[in-house]
Formats: C-alpha cells, sequence, structure tokens
C-alpha cells in the first residue's frame, strides 16, 4: 500500500463545477421521474384494484413487463431504439435538445412508476373496504371515492415503503449515464478520468448521494408527521 | 307511497343461494326492522337496496327506480339512500365537519358555505356540535357513529340503512345512537334497520322482519311478532336472545 492520497484533486481546476453540474442534473433527471413515476403508480396501482376487467388488465401487464426488463435495457431501448422511429426533423430537434437526457427521465419514471403503482395498490389493499363502501354510499362515483377517499390514505399509509423506492430512483438515476447523461455519476467519473484520481472522486461521489439520500428521508420524515392521519400513525414527539 | 319493493328477488354469491324469493315493500316513513340468525342474509338483503350487492333474479324497485334497468346509474340511487355501517367508516383524514361536508359538495355542487351550515345544523342534531374540527381519531365510538349518521343525512336521502349501528359499541354507547335513530324515526324518516337491539325493534319499528337461511320467514307488527312469534325458527332465535 504506497497509494499516496491527494483530496486536492475535487477542489482545483474543474472538479468542483463538474461534481456540482452531475448534482444538479441528477436532482433534475430524477425529480422529473419521480412526478412520472407518481402519476404512473397513482394510475396503474389504483386501476389494479378496481373490479374494471380492462383497466385492471393494463395495469397488470404494465407492472409485470418492468418487473421483468432490466432498467439498462429499457434506457438503451428509448436512447437508441425510439428515435429512430420518429421521423428525421424530431430527430434532430431532440439531439439538439438533450435526446439522453430526456430519454433517460422517461426510461427512469416509467420503470419506477411500476414499482410504485406495487406500493401504492398494496396501501390501497390495506384499507378496510367498507371505506370505500361508505364513501360510494353517500353518492360519490367510484373516481371521486378513489381522488378524494382512498388515495389520499394510501398515500399517507405508503410514505416508508414509497421512501424506499424513491431513494432506489435516485440511485438508479446512475444509470443513466450509460447513455450519455451528463449526471453526478458520469461527472465523477470524468474527474477520476481527468486526475487519474479514481479514490478520491468515486469517494466525493458516495458522499454526495449519500447526503442527497439523508436529506431526503429528512424530508419525509417531516413531511410524515406533516399530513399524519390523527390515530393511524403514531405521531412523533420530537420536531 | 312504496319507497321499497322486493319481487321475487334471488341473489347467489357463487353457488351459495343467499336471498330466496324475497318479497318485501317498505313505505315512505315506515321504520322496518330486519332481524335473523348470523349468515341469514340481512346485510345482504340490505345491501342490495343501495347497490353494493347486485341480484340475480326478480326486481328491487327503489324510488321509482328499477335497479336492473339499464340505464340505472348506482351514484344517482346512493345520492338518495343513507347507509350507516358498523364499522363507523368515517374519513380518517378529513375533521367531522369536512366528514360531513363532503358530498353534498361534491354529489349535490352545493356550496362550501351551505354545505357548512348544514353540516353544522345536523352534528347539532346528533348532539356533536362541540366536535366539528376535529378528527374522528379523537371521537368515541358512538360520537364516530352518530357522525357517520350526520354525514348519510348531509345528503337529505329518503331512505336510510342501518346495518348493525350499535354491535361495534360498548354497551354505554348504544344508547346514544340508539336515541338518534328513534329521533330520525320519529321526523319520519323511511329506515331499515338490522340489528339485534330488541328493545328498539320493539320501540321504534312499525314491522319486523325476521330472516333465516336467505328467506323472510315471518313479517310483522313488533308486538305480535314478540310476543307470539309464528315460526318455530323465530321463537328459536327470540328466545335465545331475549335470554340475556
Ligand atoms: N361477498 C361475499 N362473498 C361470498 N359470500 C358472502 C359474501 N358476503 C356474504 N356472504 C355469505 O352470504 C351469507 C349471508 O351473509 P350476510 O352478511 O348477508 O348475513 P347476515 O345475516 O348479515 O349475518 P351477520 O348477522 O353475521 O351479519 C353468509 O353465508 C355469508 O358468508
Ligand atoms: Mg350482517
Amino acid at each position: 500500500m504506497s497509494y499516496q492520497f491527494d483530496w486536492s484533486v475535487l477542489f482545483s481546476g474543474q472538479s468542483g463545477s463538474w461534481l456540482l453540474q452531475g448534482l444538479i442534473t441528477t436532482l433534475q433527471i430524477s425529480a422529473l421521474a419521480w412526478l412520472l413515476a407518481l402519476v404512473l403508480g397513482i394510475f396503474a396501482g389504483s386501476f389494479r384494484t378496481l373490479p374494471i376487467g380492462p383497466l385492471r388488465w393494463a395495469a397488470s401487464c404494465y407492472v409485470e413487463f418492468f418487473r421483468n426488463v432490466p432498467l439498462l435495457v429499457w434506457m438503451f431501448f428509448w436512447y437508441f431504439g425510439v428515435p429512430p422511429l420518429l421521423p428525421q426533423a424530431v430527430q434532430d430537434w431532440l439531439f439538439d435538445h438533450g435526446a439522453e437526457f430526456w430519454a433517460g427521465m422517461f426510461a427512469l419514471g416509467v420503470y419506477h412508476g411500476a414499482r410504485f403503482s406495487e406500493v401504492i395498490r398494496a396501501g390501497i389493499q390495506s384499507i378496510p373496504s367498507t371505506q370505500f363502501e361508505a364513501a360510494v354510499s353517500t353518492g360519490l362515483t367510484i373516481a371521486q371515492t378513489y381522488r378524494l377517499i382512498i388515495i389520499p390514505i394510501a398515500l399517507r399509509l405508503i410514505i416508508p415503503p414509497a421512501t424506499n423506492e424513491s431513494l432506489n430512483l435516485l440511485k438508479n438515476s446512475s444509470v443513466a449515464l450509460t447513455i450519455g447523461v451528463a449526471e453526478l455519476t458520469f461527472q465523477t467519473r470524468q474527474i477520476e478520468t481527468y486526475t487519474a484520481r479514481a479514490i478520491e472522486a468515486l469517494t466525493a461521489g458516495t458522499l454526495i448521494y449519500l447526503l442527497l439520500c439523508l436529506c431526503i428521508a429528512a424530508l419525509v420524515s417531516r413531511l410524515e408527521r406533516r399530513f399524519a392521519i390523527p390515530g393511524m400513525i403514531v405521531q412523533m414527539r420530537a420536531e | 307511497m312504496t319507497v321499497v319493493e322486493f319481487r321475487q328477488v334471488n341473489k347467489w354469491f357463487g353457488s351459495l343461494h343467499v336471498l330466496r324469493d324475497i318479497d318485501l315493500k317498505i313505505n315512505a316513513g315506515e321504520v322496518v326492522v330486519v332481524c335473523g340468525p348470523s349468515g341469514s342474509g340481512k346485510s345482504t338483503l340490505l345491501r342490495c337496496i343501495n347497490r353494493l350487492e347486485t341480484i340475480q333474479s326478480g326486481e328491487l324497485v327503489v324510488d321509482g327506480v328499477s335497479l336492473s334497468d339499464p340505464k340505472f346509474d348506482a351514484a344517482k340511487l346512493r345520492a338518495n339512500v343513507g347507509m350507516v355501517f358498523q364499522s363507523f367508516n368515517l374519513y380518517p383524514h378529513m375533521t367531522v365537519l369536512q366528514n360531513v361536508m363532503l358530498a353534498p359538495i361534491k354529489v349535490k355542487g352545493m356550496a362550501p358555505r351551505d354545505a357548512e351550515k348544514t353540516a353544522a345544523d345536523l352534528l347539532d342534531r346528533v348532539g356533536i356540535p362541540d366536535k366539528a374540527n376535529g378528527y374522528p381519531a379523537n371521537l368515541s365510538g358512538g360520537q364516530q357513529q352518530r357522525v357517520a349518521i350526520a354525514r348519510a343525512l348531509a345528503m337529505r336521502p329518503k331512505i336510510m340503512l342501518f346495518d348493525e349501528p350499535t354491535s361495534a359499541l360498548d354497551p354505554e354507547m348504544i344508547n346514544e345512537v340508539l336515541e338518534v335513530m328513534s329521533d330520525l324515526a320519529r321526523d319520519g324518516m323511511t329506515m331499515v334497520v338490522v340489528t339485534h337491539e330488541m328493545g328498539f325493534a320493539r320501540r321504534v319499528a312499525n314491522r319486523i322482519a325476521f330472516m333465516d337461511e336467505g328467506r323472510i320467514v315471518e313479517e310483522g307488527q313488533p308486538d305480535g311478532f314478540f310476543t307470539a312469534p309464528q315460526s318455530a325458527r323465530a321463537q328459536q332465535f327470540l328466545s335465545k336472545i331475549l335470554s340475556h
């Protein structure tokens, strides 16, 4: 062991701005993908609990498909597979406007939407069916009952597993480097290439991911307390 | 005026025949208590009236509309038929007031201010005006069930259905709920009540329907039913339930 650590590489040259750029891109792609995943997950998760054949079937296909496809393949599919199917003008426009970012975001959101769907379905199924019956008995339609009662309750119940899934999404955004999205891992590799300092660069990347995840976890636990259903989730005393 | 009419209604759950040739007429302003042993089909009968269950044969007419009509709209029917369950099923993420206001606003398009006034009046009527801004979890069972009644009444239903509304309550809370129901009956509400509270049945019901194995075995005035039940099954049932 004669390796000489040189942490100064992180603070010299362009390293800092690369890391910052990477962090911003990671946050952007993750936040957009997360919104997409949440919307898809709410719809697919709800559809799977409805007594309406075609909706159930479509949602099941979606979830089963992504349970069995690796994210990497799926990301390649969107980046290398889909654009050639589009008209040339659209392709040109896309590649001028960060096609890799949008392909990566889509792939990530759709993939994690399927996983969110399962979490949301489990949340809905943990609500007693009489809750649904009581709501429709007042004249609310099924759609209103889901929108106003079932989904708001389910979302509060699933905060812990949904947080896990959200952190997985954030970490999986690093897969987007394979299609050239200049996110955090990509920038970490770039520093490594330029400085030949692998361990320092990767340590920096690791620490940033770790901090990011810890911040999100802290944020979520605040949200959880803020939206806790009285009597259903134990409210923590410490603020 | 007939508000609910079952004509030769049959229902199966798979191969289980749960309602057999049910004939029952309920008139406006009438209180009908349905009783009978566990599994005899009381809840199912009640749940057919607001289409939580579908029937397989016969005809069921509620508020002038046949439930087997192809143009039938379940949400529209349910807006006119209130239901109270054994488990109160309040919306846990909303305040008591919001629970009561929700359906009038969303279903009838009532202005929030009017809905709030109606809700406050109803909470007053069921005796819990001071809990309007509390959450369901902070109410006792009896209070929750009274809010559930107010929530159903907020839609100004023509019929109220009660499925064992006091069975999940501690004994000391049963009466406060039964009192609200008695008041409602006195005000002329049409009610179908599944209950084991025979004292309530005797005092408030206009008619008792006794069910066994999916049939209405006996139907009549409370006095006759309690003092001289006709069928052997009803005699047996009453001797068990009244012995304690
Ligand atoms: N969704 C369902 N699927 C299959 N069978 C059912 C279903 N709901 C009820 N049953 C069965 O139908 C029969 C009648 O049930 P129902 O709930 O109407 O009885 P009940 O008279 O209300 O009984 P209890 O006094 O226990 O509430 C029972 O044998 C019950 O097991
Ligand atoms: Mg029952």
